[in-house]
């Protein structure tokens, strides 16, 4: 980015800050537009196969831990805020505090995928990962409750158990991977903001990534109750 | 829809502060919108109706979202159209696959 | 002007041009890249037609009869025909046409090339480990669970090409909504501006479908998942739904660009503003819009419901509409027009009758019975290529042709340029008319054998194949002597209006000494008469 005395960090195909900025902003909105059409490939192809299989689908999505999920929910959810505020600094040209919250949500982030990977452990040792050695253990209750809509074929359980976590894993691990992502992201702007580059008229990477981070957070907004709170319900 | 004429580096922004209050007031009803869909999901107002609650608590947690986190109710026009396409074009996406699989009946091949 | 500073001459070296963030250089690395696939991509091409001059499976083995067509295809779309007009003549022109000193984000842009080639390095590695078999459209689970070719590595390659895509729409969207010029409003925007901002719509929408499901295809491939599968449960119908999603409005990535440039070689060949202006331009947007709706047709006979069939079958028809009025609106042009049949004319004029046979057999297509019979075979082959060949490729060359001066200052030789042009629309029709009628009569495609019937039509679309050949590699003799030796030109060798005529050629760095003010209507050869003139 070209600077000038006068006008520092306004690159020199633009014409003012506030186009500048306009840009930066509906350009992050854009591709936070192709975000959502990305993830919904994926969504689409969870939807098809939960139309298909509902009842197998409770089932396996019983087998994630509900704690952990909804814990991670409230975890991103407040790294949301930290994320909204050190815009907010950045707006307001605070670049202390702008660092102090990009650090709150970068170990916000830290925790969230600390508890995704106690998640995968786990599923891992409870032969839940789809391939050769994927083994879903239903117990009495639940294959009752299976049998009384018809469904007894040991074979397609298993094979529908497996596409629902061969989703699951794409989809949260897609997700996971734009949170590290953005964790690395956090450490790139973080010098910026600590040598006091931002203000009220120049802080568009703290708010483009800012979009990012929502955006991804949106995700899991709907991936949690879409992923693990199917068939809480049943025997309820 | 253009700019000024020249570049002012000290330029009156044009920057909407959002305020503290509203932030935490949106963190609030996020938390709370969560748990209350996760109570929701442990008992049983038929198929139907705990998917609806579920789907609508998370479109209104997004809306939340995307309005006063991600500064939509104070952006430009071009970029709440941007915000409704990038839906909109999801919801395609979802309809004409989805009626296709509805008017084809479950598959139920196994190997 | 000897001495006078372009964006050519400004600087000089290696670093100058691979870390350049004009986006008129960066216009030019496209040519090269895109330059280079399209040779590749012909290379298969030739292959294929040489295979075919004789009924039997002579020439090559089925199985590497199947990488040549995979090959060909997936070369021709992702590195040739997707980035054609957008990224390089796009790239060029859109900060010139509306006024601008470049585009919203250069340094994007810059990244939009490197992502394209990193993108065919892994394809052309494909290429390297044998090549993929599939058809380019990777259908599941061949593609996923039994075929032996290079799928991964390809798979990874359009993967990152497609951001190349999607950044180009972002940046392009961006400029055109912010970056217009004073007084550009948007109904005096180029129609060419009008075109690349409906491109940019698919770019930012459809390309992202796409790549989540190669990413799909290569998880399934890679860890034996079974979305895809239906050994393991999965559908391969919802792959096809996927992959259409992009795919089909892909096609109009490569047409709608090219409906632009002809809209330009209109007015600017026939003297005349193009007739009715704002419905070529809402017919872009229709086209993009609607475009999302139809993709079904590639699935009438996947097993898809015959009631999505029915709807996909209607919406398909209805998107012929936008495309027909546009079509109709450049005849118009002509009439009671100044016309003269400089070589950009006589592309685009080949261009309106090509698109039209190209539209109406995609019409026929439509219909669901009709397609029924005629799926997979060379009915269907002819089609797309009158559209992507004769309409996007002859779009391409009549901008290349068009545009050629204003980038490089210099003109070519009047008279190889319309020989090309003679050889190349002949050598078209040649190749392509007789795979119509072949597919009509049954001869199914990516075979490499066909009954001993079908072999005049086949030896009459390869040597069509060869006179088309030649009509493309002449270009590249006369333009690379145009730059050495050709004419010189000044502002406006055309006489045409529009803002990228007002500045010098080649254009200065920073394109205009100061940003114009418009107060003019797109292609006003009347109010700017004494501006159209040649200069």
């Amino acid at each position: 980015m070209s600077s000038s005395a006068h006008a520092p960090n306004l690159a020199h195909h633009f014409e003012s800050y506030e186009q500048q900025r306009e840009s930066a902003s509906l350009g992050m909105w854009l591709f936070v537009a192709q975000e959502i059409m990305f993830f919904g490939g994926l969504f689409t192809a969870y939807l098809v196969y939960r139309i298909n299989n509902p009842e197998i689908f409770k089932m396996a999505s019983s087998e994630l831990n509900i704690y952990q999920g909804g814990i991670n929910t409230a975890v991103l959810i407040l790294s949301s805020l930290t994320m909204a505020l050190a815009v907010r600094e950045a707006q307001l040209g605070r670049s202390k505090r702008i660092v102090a919250l990009l650090v709150a949500t970068f170990i916000l982030g830290g925790v969230f995928v600390g508890i995704k990977y106690f998640e995968y452990s786990a599923k891992f040792e409870h032969h839940l990962v789809p391939g050769e050695h994927f083994d879903l253990h239903l117990n009495a209750e639940e294959l009752a409750y299976l049998e009384k809509v018809g469904i007894t074929d040991q074979a397609k359980i298993q094979s529908r158990a497996q596409m629902f976590f061969s989703i699951y894993f794409a989809m949260t691990g897609l997700h996971a991977l734009h949170m590290l992502v953005g964790m690395a992201l956090i450490i790139w702007l973080i010098p910026k903001a600590w040598r006091g580059v931002f203000n009220a008229d120049y802080h568009n990477p703290v708010e483009c990534f800012g979009l990012y981070w929502h955006f991804v957070d949106i995700v899991w907004i709907f991936l949690f109750p879409l992923l693990y709170l199917l068939g809480r319900n049943i025997g309820a | 829809m253009s700019s000024e004429a020249h570049a002012d580096s000290h330029a009156h922004s044009s920057v909407h502060v959002e305020s503290l209050g509203v932030y935490f007031a949106i963190f609030g009803a996020l938390i709370i919108l969560t748990g209350i869909t996760a109570w929701v999901a442990f008992h049983d107002y038929g198929q139907a109706l705990n998917d609806l609650i579920a789907i609508g608590i998370a479109v209104t947690k997004a809306s939340l979202v995307v309005l006063f986190f991600m500064h939509v109710r104070h952006s430009t026009k071009v970029v709440k159209m941007v915000v409704v396409s990038g839906v909109v074009w999801l919801l395609v996406l979802f309809a004409f696959v989805l009626g296709d699989v509805f008017a084809r009946g479950p598959y139920s091949v196994i190997g | 002007m000897e001495n006078q500073k372009n964006y050519l001459n400004a600087s000089y070296g290696w670093k100058s041009w691979l870390l350049t963030l004009d986006h008129k250089r960066i216009g030019v690395l496209y040519l090269i890249s895109i330059t280079f696939y399209f040779l590749l991509g012909a290379v298969f091409a030739a292959f294929i037609r040489l295979e075919l001059a004789t009924p039997a499976g002579d020439l090559v083995q089925p199985a590497t009869y199947n990488r040549l067509f995979t090959n060909h295809g997936v070369i021709m779309i992702f590195f040739f025909l997707v980035p054609s007009i957008p990224a390089f003549l796009g790239n060029f022109l859109l900060p010139l046409m509306i006024g601008a000193r470049d585009v919203a984000f250069p340094r994007l842009n810059l990244a939009s090339w490197y992502i394209l080639n990193i993108g065919a390095v892994f394809a052309v590695w494909s290429l390297a480990q044998g090549g993929v078999d599939t058809g380019w459209t990777f259908y599941t689970p061949f593609s996923t669970a039994f075929s032996n070719g290079a799928v991964m590595t390809a798979a990874v390659g359009v993967f990152i090409t497609g951001f190349s895509s999607i950044l180009t729409g972002v940046n392009f969207l961006v400029t055109i909504h912010r970056m217009r010029a004073p007084g550009m409003t948007w109904f005096r925007l180029p129609l060419f501006i009008w075109g690349l901002y409906a491109t940019s719509l698919i770019f930012v929408l459809g390309t992202p479908v796409l790549a989540v499901t190669i990413l799909m295809v290569a998880l399934e491939r890679g860890l034996g998942l079974g979305i895809f599968n239906p050994a393991l449960g999965g559908d391969p119908v919802l792959f096809q739904h996927l992959f259409w999603f992009y795919s089909h409005p892909a096609v109009y990535i490569m047409i709608l660009p090219g409906m632009g440039v002809i809209s330009e070689i209109v007015a600017a060949f026939a003297r005349k503003r193009v007739f009715g202006y704002k419905f070529v331009a809402y017919a872009s947007l229709g086209i993009a819009v609607l475009g999302f709706f139809v993709w079904g047709h590639h699935l009438f006979v996947s097993s898809q419901s015959a009631y999505a069939g029915i709807v996909f079958s209607v919406l398909t028809m209805l998107v012929a509409i936008p495309s027909a009025i546009k079509t109709f609106n450049w005849t118009a042009t002509l009439y009671k027009g100044s016309v003269s049949w400089e070589t950009p004319m006589l592309y685009a004029i080949g261009f309106m009758g090509l698109f039209a046979i190209g539209g109406l057999t995609g019409v026929m297509l439509a219909i669901m019975g009709f397609d029924i019979h005629v799926h997979d075979t060379y009915f269907v082959v002819a089609h797309f290529h009158y559209i992507m060949v004769g309409g996007a490729i002859m779009a391409y060359m009549g901008g290349l042709h068009y545009w050629w001066p204003k980038m490089f200052g210099r003109m070519y030789s009047p008279f190889w340029s319309k020989l090309s042009a003679l050889l190349v629309f002949v050598g078209f029709n040649l190749t392509f008319f007789p795979q119509f009628i072949v597919g009509y009569l049954g001869m199914p495609r990516r075979y490499h054998a066909y009954p001993e019937e079908f072999q005049v039509f086949n030896v009459l679309s390869s040597a069509g194949a060869t006179v088309l050949g030649a009509g493309y590699l002449l270009p590249m003799v006369y333009f690379a002597y145009s730059l050495f030796a050709g004419q010189k030109v000044g502002k406006n060798p055309w006489g045409a209006v529009g803002l990228e005529w007002e500045t010098e050629s080649p254009p200065p760095p920073l394109n205009f000494d100061e940003i114009p003010t418009v107060d003019f209507d797109a292609y006003d050869y009347v109010g700017k008469a004494k501006e159209a003139q040649v200069v």
